[in-house]
């Protein structure tokens, strides 16, 4: 017996070894709906390898940013200017999308409300530096130098201003693991943006994530966005994912998936934000940022105008009731200022047509007659009561809130209102008293508060030519 | 056969300072894990794989090469979300084999070490296939012509470290 394990020592210690290691897998394999993480003696010995592998690459990290950063802030500054000067000019044009959009976002959760949905928006994130990867190609893991000291904890998501990166798995205490979408044990809800199939996306086996099992579906082309649902509870919904990459049929041919192009280059991390905290109130900086944009984007608006940008211009708004409206020609365009935007006030362009008390009685209407002021003045309603025929007429008129006469590629403005038939109106007739003016200035009321009664403004005019179509609900 | 061991001095075994034994693992798997980040081309490379081979043909001690091993593959697997095992079996068996071999073959030799880096880095992959697909159902990607480009690539750069690593040898 003694001659045998001489003879086969080196055997058995490999086998003993081995059967060791076999043992400790099958041990840590978890079953089905178990949940991650490690437990015991496993996580120990992670969080010593983490932390005695960590250090160094902090420090290789920070000497690396240090020298990029001598470089970047102080050497390399050709164009710094120009950049400014266009950056700036977009936060312009972001404050005017964002206040258009305002309304929509508060319209949209007061819907969301009312469907008892839960939307998240992101309270709070910890901004954090990427030092280093699992370096294999098995593992799609990343770590980060922010820890369970600075508030991360596992199953936190894990972005960037482009698209979302994973969620955080193994917490240190200053050290955290991150397992990327692209990797085939990870998981995240998503759904695309335009047909609003929903999936669930992991990585494949090369290590690019797809949306697997998905039913066929002509309507799925390449290119279209990928957005987080919410449904997995991790990834607030609304979150970039990426691009729709191609469609591969599985063997046996039912279902398909999907391949995505990572929004966030999830190979070139830097910087990450994990998102720490998340509600169904909407952020008080948000709301902040809202109220801010809009009045900001009125300062923009008002810059705009044209006269504003021509301090020698005539003073149209005296003569607005008169030439153009009584020609039906615009005016000359006196702007040489850039073009103007879309003069989109975030206000619901029409007003309430479905409030009692702002339409005659059914006894005073009569089919094909077309409403006056005074009718519907007398009908108690202030501006914009709307029957059958009226709604008919207003179809066929345009209304607006024009700023200067001639102004016609604002294409928003509205139009003053005509007959029936969509002529022009009399020269005389400027602009519809019933039509409410909202000047593009003022927030706007909610959609479900009574019109305005806002007398129309001296620079409305009253050209057929203004504007598009009426965007009504008739 | 020039390659394989002909004299004393050839299988002889090689001493190199405690510290060496401590410092090369944690570096190996630093960079391995620092320039995976910044070179995503660099994951092909498995330094800790390196490490492994070179004691193991150096030491020749089949024992130690697999506990050795055993342990480089274990803190592998730490910086990993895979459970603690897959490359420390694989690593194991790597440095029993290599050690094994060691014994037999010139492993001075540059041709020597390029062929059982080329060899045993598929071997690597061909346990981390077993273990990943048939033991815990996981997928693994295989392609013929990328796990020979590995080989060939984890050859190269084992030639150069085991170049640079003989020069920590203690002298005798």
């Amino acid at each position: 017996m003694e001659s045998f394990f001489s003879r086969y020592r080196n055997a058995l210690v490999l086998i003993a070894v081995l059967l060791a290691q076999v043992i400790g897998l099958a041990v840590q394999v978890r079953r089905p709906g178990q949940t991650a993480g490690d437990k015991g003696g496993v996580r120990l010995i992670r969080a010593w390898v983490v932390g005695a592998v960590s250090p160094p690459e902090r420090l290789l990290h920070a000497t690396g940013l240090g020298l990029r950063g001598v470089w970047t802030n102080y050497l390399d500054l050709i164009h710094i200017r120009q950049q400014n000067k266009n950056l700036q000019a977009q936060i312009d044009q972001l404050r005017l999308e964002e206040a258009s959009l305002s309304e929509d976002a508060r319209q949209g959760k007061r819907l969301q409300a009312l469907l008892g949905f839960q939307q998240k928006y992101i309270y709070k994130t910890v901004a954090a530096q990427v030092i280093g990867t699992a370096g294999t190609e098995q593992s799609h893991v990343l770590f980060i130098d922010k820890g369970s000291k600075d508030g991360i904890a596992p199953d936190m998501p894990v972005i960037t201003p482009d698209g979302i990166v994973g969620k955080t798995r193994d917490v240190f205490d200053y050290t955290s693991q991150v397992l990327e979408i692209s990797d085939a044990t990870s998981g995240a809800g998503v759904i695309l943006q335009q047909t609003r199939i929903q999936g669930v996306l992991r990585g494949n086996s090369w290590g690019q994530p797809e949306l697997v099992n998905i039913s066929p579906d002509d309507r799925i082309k390449a290119g279209e966005p990928v957005v987080t649902s919410g449904g997995d509870s991790i990834y607030p919904r609304g979150l970039a994912v990426g691009t729709l990459d191609r469609v591969v049929p599985e063997p046996d041919g039912t279902l398909v998936n999907v391949l995505v192009k990572p929004a966030a280059d999830l190979s070139r991390l830097e910087e990450v934000l994990v998102i720490t905290s998340t509600g169904s109130e909407m952020p008080s900086q948000m709301q902040q940022d809202l109220t801010d944009a809009q009045q900001k984007a009125s300062d923009i608006l008002a810059e705009r105008l044209p006269s504003r940008a021509d301090p020698n211009a005539p003073p149209v708004a005296a003569s607005a009731n008169g030439a153009a409206g009584t020609t039906g020609t615009p005016a000359p365009n006196t702007n040489i200022g850039p073009p103007p935007l879309p003069a989109r006030p975030p206000a619901p362009i029409h007003v309430d047509h479905f409030s009692p008390s702002t339409v005659p009685p059914a006894e005073d209407l009569v089919p094909g007659q077309k409403l006056s002021n005074s009718a519907i003045e007398g009908a108690g309603g202030p501006a914009g009561g709307s029957t059958g025929p009226k709604r008919n007429a207003e179809r066929a008129t345009t209304s607006g809130s024009g700023s200067q006469a001639g102004t016609a590629s604002e294409p928003n403005q509205k139009k003053p209102p005509s007959n029936a038939k969509g002529t022009a109106p009399p020269p005389s007739a400027g602009p519809h008293p019933a039509v409410p003016h909202k000047p593009a200035q003022q927030n706007p009321p909610q959609s479900a508060t009574p019109p305005s009664t806002t007398p129309p403004s001296t620079t409305q005019q009253g050209t057929a030519q203004q504007g598009n179509p009426p965007q009504g609900r008739g | 056969m020039a390659l394989m061991a002909s004299s004393r001095h050839e299988v002889g075994t090689k001493s190199y300072p405690v510290l060496i034994y401590v410092l090369t693992p944690l570096l190996a798997l630093g960079l391995q894990s620092f320039l995976s980040l910044h070179f995503t081309s660099f994951a092909l490379i498995d330094l800790p794989l390196l490490v492994t081979i070179y004691y193991a043909i150096s030491k020749r001690e089949p024992i130690s090469a697999t506990v050795v091993g055993a342990a480089i593959g274990i803190a592998q697997d730490a910086l990993t979300h895979h459970p603690l095992g897959i490359f420390g079996i694989s690593k194991a068996v790597i440095g029993y084999t290599a050690a094994s071999l060691g014994v037999r073959v010139d492993t001075e030799h540059q041709g020597t070490r390029f062929l059982v880096t080329f060899a045993f880095t598929l071997e690597q992959t061909g346990v981390l296939y077993l273990l990943e697909r048939h033991m815990l159902g996981q997928p693994y990607a295989w392609h013929w012509v990328q796990e020979l480009g590995k080989a060939f690539l984890n050859a190269t750069v084992g030639v150069i470290l085991f170049a640079l690593l003989d020069l920590s040898r203690r002298r005798e």
